[in-house]
């Protein structure tokens, strides 16, 4: 079901709801007049994991590669180390590192180095598309249908109100090489390859972003499938296979931690009703009716970018990452005093709940309604979304200030 | 020999030219970071990604004044000129604060090391911090040196130097560099006087290096003037002084009122073109540009703002995260692109009103509503 109206959904007068508003402003002031020292540390302290962590990856699969040949168990277990870490590292660069920085999370500390216009992460999507597909697109316009294209990222059917197509028969196939090739995805996410096909498409704008993901995907394929496995001389073989393995893993894991973030059985959608004079206590409510948060570990949270507060993060998307957990209490102390849906359960579970959506709604709607009884409430669409194609920034409103304050460098185009 | 001259010419690019080749190919193995960004781990010297200094010592000049002796790492150019300031940066509650100094160590080819002389000002805390807080081994952010309070090449044959407190620095590397190079034999010494303001002997930073110069070189003559006693040198009392002033080309460094009643006075006695000025702090009047209406674009705020306000004052007042450094239009941290509309430079009355034109928000005021991308 997709909601019209957030007010009406929660039975929350407006009073109600702009108090809410009112009181998540002043959370959001706390925490940006108590950023400190010790919040650039643990930034500061991440970074310094993670580079290490890379050093020593290409370090070990180095050694392995150039260790005698009789001495198997050292070339293996250096090779299973490097892999490892290298795949950790990337984890922690793309997740809690490169996402947040380019959230501008980190500008505060006015350190060139670590801040939204300059950063560049370890992925084929160029940061600047990133910046407008995921920070602008994505969450302004979070779970509204027809607007957000990360509702499936225009190859699956995650919303019942989204037309079946025949071609939605292969959703689990889809789903699967998405996670294997989930970086290659990305990079491709922000093209808007529909209106390419119509041309449509700007040929300038077009021309500069597939320059742009050209060069960074050359890069990033130079270094890890030619350049390593080059310097690793007779063990080029597993050095080539050792990187893909890491940035396989990669992939698998930020697939599932993305897909727990808005996929979920809680995270609701909204129709475009819902954007049109949307206030700020309102866009804060659906930030938190559309999302889905998971429960885990400290270290969790830090491996998954603590997108295990994906609520909190959509609350307040530039606030330093760190301080989620303290924020997530407050939050939720909001919602169960007006008796708003809180969204969490343990990551299985809500990867599981992703994957049953993916399932089901590779079927037709009329196929699976015997679903509603199994698997909880399952209202029929209000409202079948029949257009596929996305808006263009033109057609989208304008960007709203609760996005928060990250700054796109060397942007030429596009607002 | 020619042969041999063209080689020696060519060498220093070629050794560059291997230099980037071999950083390009390290570039490979660390995209999309650069190699430094590992190395800065090894040494924090070893980065240009942003340009870096290692405080060496903190050497106290005087009870609220101290030169830092700074080494800077990878990508320091030591060319610059005497009477340039550099940017300093220092992490304070984990936020880089900017602010800017006149060198006061001569510039070398073969340098290592510069020294910036910092006084403690009532509530500037990050002066105090500078003097009182930084500990040796710490690593500062360091901007270029910039800036035109310089001598010309070669110096004029006489020369007035008007110093009013801690505007000594930049004159201090003026008169150090002006002595090294006459005793290498480059240009001889010029007749100088200096002309030095301060409430006490105590708080006069350099005083008994200026006693020594003066005393080693005839041509250097040194009149210090301790207001406490003497009371302040108007300009009336210049002729006094220093007899001969209107001979001389003049560099004058100091706090505002000194230097506004220099100016005036320089321009009555028509002779504007021999005074040479260096300003601390910037001086904004309160009917420089229109004010208006700026939208910050890619946050969406908008601040509505009065004549006098800048661009990053009215960011700051709708809680941006501006990015910003010295607050005076030097070390260029605070520029931004102008997407639309029109500002006004407040040093120099410079209008930008190109759309995408990069401006220094800390300078610029709105003349009418515009648009701000950040």
């Amino acid at each position: 079901m997709a909601i019209a109206d957030v007010k009406e959904y929660t039975h929350l007068s407006e009073e109600e709801v702009e108090t809410i508003g009112r009181r998540l402003d002043e959370l959001r002031a706390r925490i940006e007049a108590s950023r400190d020292a010790k919040d650039a540390a643990y930034i500061h302290r991440l970074i310094k994991v993670q580079r290490g962590l890379a050093f020593g990856a290409r370090v070990a699969m180095l050694a392995g590669s150039y260790a005698p040949k009789e001495r198997k168990a050292l070339r293996r277990g250096s090779m299973v180390a490097g892999t490892a870490m290298l795949g950790l590292a990337k984890i922690l660069e793309n997740m809690e590192i490169g996402h947040n920085v380019m959230h501008g999370q980190w500008d505060w500390m006015n350190d060139p180095e670590i801040h939204s216009s300059t950063w560049e992460w370890d992925t084929a999507q160029p940061a600047e598309q990133w910046k407008h597909s995921h920070n602008y697109i994505h969450h302004q316009f979070t779970n509204v249908l027809g607007y957000d294209n990360d509702i499936g990222y225009g190859i699956l059917r995650m919303a019942r109100e989204q037309k079946w197509h025949p071609a939605n028969f292969g959703q689990p196939v889809y789903n699967a090489l998405l996670s294997l090739l989930f970086e290659w995805g990305v990079a491709l996410h922000d093209l808007d390859i529909e209106r390419i096909r119509k041309l449509e498409k700007d040929p300038a704008e077009m021309k500069r972003q597939l320059a742009q993901i050209f060069r960074k995907g050359r890069n990033q394929i130079l270094k890890d499938y030619i350049v390593y496995p080059a310097l690793s001389g007779p063990g080029w073989k597993q050095t080539l296979k050792a990187n893909a393995a890491a940035n396989i893993t990669r992939n698998v894991w930020s697939y599932v931690i993305i897909f727990c973030g808005h996929f979920p059985d809680g995270a609701l959608h909204f129709t475009e009703e819902q954007i049109e004079d949307e206030t700020r206590a309102e866009w804060y409510l659906r930030q938190m009716l559309g999302a889905a948060n998971f429960n885990g570990s400290r270290a969790l949270h830090i491996l998954s970018g603590s997108l295990g507060y994906q609520i909190e993060h959509h609350v307040f998307p530039d606030l330093p990452s760190n301080r989620y957990p303290e924020i997530a209490v407050e939050v939720k102390a909001i919602c169960e005093e007006y008796g708003i849906p809180y969204t969490t359960g343990p990551l299985h579970k809500q990867y599981g709940q992703a994957l049953r959506t993916i399932t089901l709604l590779s079927l037709p709607n009329s196929w699976t309604s015997h679903a509603s009884e199994k698997y909880g409430e399952i209202t029929p669409p209000t409202k079948t979304v029949t257009d596929r194609s996305r808006k263009s920034d033109a057609e989208r409103p304008r960007r709203r200030t609760e996005l928060g304050g990250w700054s796109r460098a060397g942007a030429k185009a596009r607002a | 020999m020619a042969l041999r001259t063209a080689v020696k010419e060519l060498s220093p690019t070629r050794r560059r030219r291997d230099w980037h080749a071999v950083r390009s190919l390290a570039d490979g193995l660390t995209t999309p970071l650069h190699p430094d960004d590992y190395l800065r781990f090894v040494n924090p010297l070893w980065t240009s990604r942003e340009l870096r200094g290692r405080v060496e010592s903190v050497v106290r000049e005087t009870d609220d004044a101290a030169t830092l002796v700074i080494r800077p790492g990878w990508g320091w150019r030591f060319d610059h000129q005497a009477g340039q300031y550099v940017g300093i940066g220092v992490p304070v509650e984990g936020r880089y604060q900017w602010r800017s100094y006149s060198l006061t160590s001569t510039p070398r080819r073969r340098g290592r090391r510069i020294t910036i002389t910092i006084r403690a000002m009532p509530e500037g805390l990050l002066s105090e911090h500078l003097i009182n807080g930084l500990e040796p081994g710490t690593v500062v952010r360091l901007a270029a040196p910039a800036g035109d309070f310089v001598l010309p090449d070669p110096p004029p044959e006489r020369i007035l130097f008007l110093v009013g407190g801690s505007g000594i620095t930049p004159v201090m590397a003026m008169l150090k560099t002006l002595v090294r190079r006459a005793g290498e034999g480059r240009w001889p010494l010029p007749d100088i006087h200096l002309v030095y303001s301060s409430p006490t002997p105590d708080r006069m930073i350099f005083r008994e290096r200026l006693e020594e110069v003066a005393a080693e070189h005839a041509s250097v003559t040194f009149t210090p003037i301790y207001t406490d006693t003497d009371g302040m040198l108007t300009f009336d009392r210049l002729g006094e002084v220093v007899p001969d002033w209107r001979d001389r080309q003049t560099w004058a460094c100091g706090p505002s009122p000194m230097l506004d009643a220099a100016v005036e006075h320089w321009r009555e006695a028509d002779l504007e073109d021999a005074l040479h000025l260096e300003r601390f702090t910037l001086q904004i009047g309160d009917d420089v540009g229109e004010g208006g209406s700026i939208s910050f674009q890619n946050s969406g705020k908008q601040a509505e703002v009065e004549p006098g306000t800048t661009v990053l004052e009215a960011g700051e007042s709708v809680g941006i995260g501006m990015p910003f450094g010295c607050r005076m239009g030097i070390c260029h941290t605070c520029t931004l692109t102008l997407v639309e509309g029109s500002v006004t430079d407040v040093r120099n009355g410079d209008r930008y009103d190109q759309p995408n034109e990069r401006i220094q928000t800390c300078v610029a005021v709105p003349n009418g509503d515009c648009t701000i991308a950040i």
